[in-house]
């Protein structure tokens, strides 16, 4: 979290670069490589993991939003203890709107709905973000970070789908002829999936240090 | 995590402290009220559906459920209607009607320790057998592939197409505790043959199944007549 010192001060096209910033250049999941709790327990199926990534997309994007129009009353002794109160408040609503939404998903999702109080990405984003930049900065940087999860957990929860049960969001993919690799969708398979990605993203980051382009060598450094 | 965080703190009162946290406590409580509020009605209604597609699923003769408490000292009583959990070492049960409102078949739910978790399971019964006619799974953290069978294998399904539950002559248990037992030894209609490879979770819902019928069939049978048609 060190390398986030660097923020400059807000330009009009900042914007979309806060927003921006989580998506691609710092995923939360495949470059900070945070909130991995989460990442490995619920990504079984592709809803299950756009459901946890959109629900803590809002907490993400609520919480950081109150923490900034709060950030110059909050004294910083308590500001720990203030952000984990906003942060809780937000996962209780959500997990409200989820049971209200369907029980079955919130069957799905456990304990690691009220589990987002302890992802260190939320908490992360309000102290090393939130706190020091602007409401409309912070909560748009938080929804990219948020959708950036997402993402993240979302091509984890796809792969893990397919190979472990031959389905994709519920749509059988191969025929019942298809032997599921059950080992996909329990824990083990989440290492696995989630190795694969970051050999996948390192062996295009090597190509494009070895200058086949040099564009995007600033951006592909951030993961070292 | 910033240089601001290592410099000498210069303190704030705790006046000040105090009032902060009040506030933001203040403002979070209203905001978890106000969600709770406004997503109740929904979540009752889902849990309703819920609770009705499981019972309907074990009775599937059934149109609507009432829902009914056994009381540990023997009798029964409607439960209290707004849903919640019932009173400790009080068993709930649902009393399935058909379009006519006549009674088609009893669920209620059981549980067992499984591999992983608590296996609980609704189970349908039916008087005029006094068998067990039917079992859905209402949750359980089994093995994908391993323990979940219990919900697809077409055998061991099969042992609830009339599981004996009858109950002995002074109507006090079971005539014949219900058991799993090793797959293909099955030989009373009282025994659930168990799935290969799936003992564990075989067993969890034998066990479940003996529990709670030994609790709730002797508390049901004197009760019978006052179910039969819907109240």
């Amino acid at each position: 979290m060190s390398a986030q010192g660097s923020v400059s001060t807000s330009t009009p096209p900042r914007n979309m670069q806060e927003f921006m910033e989580g998506i691609w250049e710092r995923n939360p999941v495949f470059v900070m490589v945070l909130g991995m709790c989460p990442t490995m327990a619920v990504t079984v199926s592709a809803i299950n993991s756009i459901s946890m990534g959109l629900a803590t997309t809002f907490v993400l994007a609520a919480s950081c939003w109150l923490v900034s129009v709060m950030r110059h009353m909050i004294p910083k002794e308590v500001r720990i203890a203030t952000y984990i109160v906003i942060i809780a408040t937000f996962v209780t609503v959500v997990e409200y709107a989820i049971q209200a939404i369907s029980l079955e998903l919130s069957e799905a999702l456990g304990a690691y709905i009220e589990l987002i109080v302890a992802n260190c990405l939320v908490l992360g984003r309000a102290e090393a973000h939130a706190a020091k930049n602007p409401p409309l900065a912070s909560t748009l940087n938080a929804t990219g970070m948020g959708l950036g999860f997402t993402v993240g957990l979302t091509m984890i929860g796809g792969v893990r789908e397919i190979l472990g049960n031959g389905t994709l969001l519920g749509i059988s993919l191969f025929g019942s002829n298809f032997q599921p690799w059950v080992v996909m969708v329990l824990p083990p398979g989440g290492f696995f999936v989630m190795g694969g990605w970051l050999l996948l993203f390192a062996i295009y980051r090597a190509r494009k240090d070895r200058g086949d382009t040099g564009l995007t060598a600033q951006g592909a450094s951030h993961g070292a | 995590m910033s240089a601001e965080t290592l410099t000498a703190p210069n303190t704030t009162p705790t006046g000040v402290l105090l009032r902060v946290l009040g506030i933001v406590s203040a403002i979070c409580g209203l905001i978890i009220v106000g969600s709770y509020e406004v997503t109740l009605p929904a979540v009752n209604a889902n849990r309703r559906l819920a609770l009705e597609r499981a019972v309907f699923k074990v009775v599937p003769t059934a149109k609507s459920i009432v829902e009914y408490y056994a009381l540990p000292a023997g009798g029964i009583e409607p439960a209290k209607s707004g849903g919640g959990d019932a009173p400790a070492g009080v068993a709930k049960f649902y009393a399935a009607y058909d379009d006519a409102g006549k009674l088609t078949g009893i669920a209620a739910e059981a549980g067992a320790k499984g591999y992983a978790d608590t296996v609980r399971i609704m189970f349908g019964y039916e008087s005029e057998c006094q068998c067990i006619k039917g079992i859905g799974v209402v949750s359980m953290k089994e093995t994908p592939g391993i323990g979940d069978k219990i919900l697809t294998d077409k055998e061991f399904l099969a042992n609830f197409k009339s599981l004996d539950v009858k109950l002995k002559e002074d109507l006090q248990g079971l005539a014949n505790e219900v058991k799993t037992v090793k797959h293909g030894t099955k030989t009373n209609p009282w025994q659930i043959d168990a799935i290969a490879g799936a003992t564990v979770t075989s067993r969890a819902v034998g066990k479940g199944i003996n529990d709670a019928a030994q609790f709730l069939l002797p508390k049901l049978a004197p009760n019978l007549e006052k179910l039969k048609v819907k109240s």
